[in-house]
């Protein structure tokens, strides 16, 4: 057995920042399992982020090195990163939870006869690994029960990656054994959605709508209240995918990444999709029937009850306290 | 072309969860059940490409003896038929434990094309379809909002972060995972309630798949999350909420 290994993930010719949050995670289990920490960076030509890698508090960088991992498919990864891991044997492999990862870790545990443990937010001794259920509803403990590698992914922001470097600077290579005909899916070139013309990522005020508002036809409920602020309207998934709002106003993990000074969150009920996309607000204000809803655990102020009476009693007190 | 939809039953969006007393899991008194959204989507693409292409619709769900309201609310809406993996015991199987069981199911159907949404509302673990493939010893593509038969196979849409997205090429067969909001839902007609009950409905047992309920991961505890800010909640009617949330607004966190 071979420790505690990190798969680092490149985007665009860059580390993907969430790389050091699983370093972050990784050194916390480390810390409390005394087993070294490494990282492996799949992906072709990477010696500068490699040398990166290697200021990092970390034992060593493998490279994972091959033509046929420049652009990311599925099959490539799982190949190359089983080739590694079975001959490494770690104790833990630890990923950060993106999109990429969401595509190959689980099949890749699942062909070491392993079951990725994903999307964690905190580890405990034991180790024990906490994740969200129900939406965030409720939070839930997971242990490794069978032998072997434990495979885990770590959620966005759940780990404050460490700004001190004192890497010790070592960096391998490993070549993966890939052939051509492997990989049966032929990925296109990443391509942008419709034209951005709405930036919410600078606007200082924000108001999000969510699924609460139920009706297309209520929608100028939360309009009047952001004029009434000068704020930029937002939506939480739902509300776009309905057609509501346009996509571009969408908040969250596959929309816009905000951090204004006042974020109201109206009938959100607040999934980590839409969490990860606002819960850098200064000040997050959330309206919802439900006190249980997991926008509360991130709101500074909140408000119990019937948006449909709040919002308007909001606005018009808005209004009185600009004139 | 026929494809194979794996659905999930979970509890309503809006229900209200309590523990239960073993700490292990809701207690599930009184809980509305619905199929998952994501779910719903990957139905609806399957139906829409039955409709353009031909072929069958065939749902799979496992779970105890109440996913089969879910399971006949699919026919409803126009699967052809449904295969339902009776198992009372799924609370105890991890994600590859579950893969397992529809794999085992799917796998003498050999369809062309098996469907699931990309992540369950309940416990959310976004395996099932990946490792479904990797089971199967079929190529997958995650996070599809958009499925074209081509000649060659199947050409997708898949989402990426941050607005971004990316088409994929794929032959047939192959498993994909489905994001919500890509189409549009269809509603079951009252026509197709009625002809969802003449429909064929197999049901088969874990055990009579040859499937065990062994596991890597264990869920051991559940809990309401701990808070990461304390909320200051302003009570009274909506006026006098909307007065202080002003007050707080103007005075303290100054965007007034």
């Amino acid at each position: 057995m071979s420790g505690i290994w990190v798969v680092l993930e490149e985007r665009g010719g860059r580390m993907n920042r969430i790389s050091w949050e699983a370093v972050a995670a990784a050194q916390q289990l480390g810390s409390q399992t005394g087993l070294a920490v490494s990282a492996i960076l799949p992906g072709l030509k990477t010696e500068a982020l490699a040398a990166e890698a290697a200021s990092k508090p970390l034992a060593k960088v493998v490279r994972i090195e091959h033509s046929l991992l420049a652009s990311y498919a599925a099959d490539g990864f799982t190949i190359a990163l089983q080739q590694f891991f079975e001959k490494e044997q770690p104790e833990y492999v630890i990923l950060p939870h993106t999109y990429q990862v969401r595509d190959y870790a689980p099949a890749l545990a699942a062909r070491m006869g392993q079951t990725l443990i994903g999307d964690v937010v905190a580890i405990g001794q034991g180790p024990i690994f906490t994740r969200q259920l129900m939406q965030g509803r409720l939070s839930g403990e997971y242990r490794h029960t069978g032998g072997g590698t434990c495979f885990v992914s770590v959620q966005s922001g759940a780990f404050r990656a460490d700004a001190a470097s004192s890497g010790t600077g070592v960096v391998e290579s490993f070549t993966p054994v890939i052939e051509e005909a492997k990989i049966r899916t032929k990925p296109g070139e990443p391509f942008r959605g419709s034209a951005q013309t709405v930036d919410l990522g600078s606007a200082q005020l924000i108001v999000g709508v969510g699924r609460g508002i139920k009706d297309q036809d209520k929608l100028p409920l939360v309009q009047d209240l952001a004029a009434a602020l000068g704020a930029e309207l937002a939506a939480s998934r739902p509300i776009c995918d309905n057609g509501w709002l346009p996509i571009e106003r969408q908040v969250g993990s596959s929309g816009q990444t905000v951090s204004p000074k006042l974020y109201l969150a109206v009938g959100i009920s607040g999934a980590i999709q839409h969490l990860v996309g606002m819960k850098g607000s200064q000040c997050v204000v959330a309206i919802n029937k439900d006190p249980e809803a997991p926008i509360f655990e991130v709101a500074d102020y909140g408000i119990v009850g019937d948006l449909f009476e709040v919002v308007p009693a909001l606005t018009e007190a808005v209004k009185v306290a600009k004139q | 072309m026929k494809i194979i939809v794996a659905i999930k039953q979970v509890p309503e969006r809006d229900a209200q969860v309590r523990i239960d007393s073993a700490g292990k899991w809701i207690d599930e008194t009184d809980v509305q059940w619905a199929l998952n959204e994501s779910d719903a989507y990957a139905l609806e693409e399957a139906l829409q490409l039955k409709e353009k292409n031909g072929g069958e619709v065939v749902v799979i769900s496992a779970g105890p003896e109440r996913v089969g309201s879910t399971i006949r609310e699919a026919l409803a809406k126009g699967a052809d038929r449904a295969i339902h993996v009776a198992s009372d015991d799924l609370g105890q199987r991890d994600a590859l434990g579950v893969a397992r069981l529809l794999a085992a199911a799917v796998k003498p159907e050999s369809p062309d094309l098996v469907l699931t949404g990309l992540q369950s509302d309940d416990l959310g673990y976004g395996q099932t379809g990946v490792i479904l493939a990797e089971l199967l010893g079929l190529p997958h593509a995650s996070l599809i909002l958009h499925v074209e038969k081509t000649d060659a196979g199947i050409a997708v849409k898949r989402e990426l972060e941050e607005g971004w997205f990316q088409n994929i090429e794929l032959p047939m067969p192959a498993v994909l995972t489905i994001q919500s909001g890509g189409t549009r839902l269809r509603y079951a007609t009252l026509m197709g309630i009625k002809r969802a009950k003449t429909k064929e409905f197999k049901r088969i047992s874990a055990a009579e798949l040859g499937v065990d309920a062994k596991a890597n991961v264990a869920l051991e505890h559940i809990a309401l999350p701990q808070k990461q800010k304390t909320t200051q909640i302003l009570p009274g009617s909506a006026k006098e909420a909307a007065a202080a949330l002003v007050e707080k607004l103007k005075f303290e966190v100054r965007v007034l």
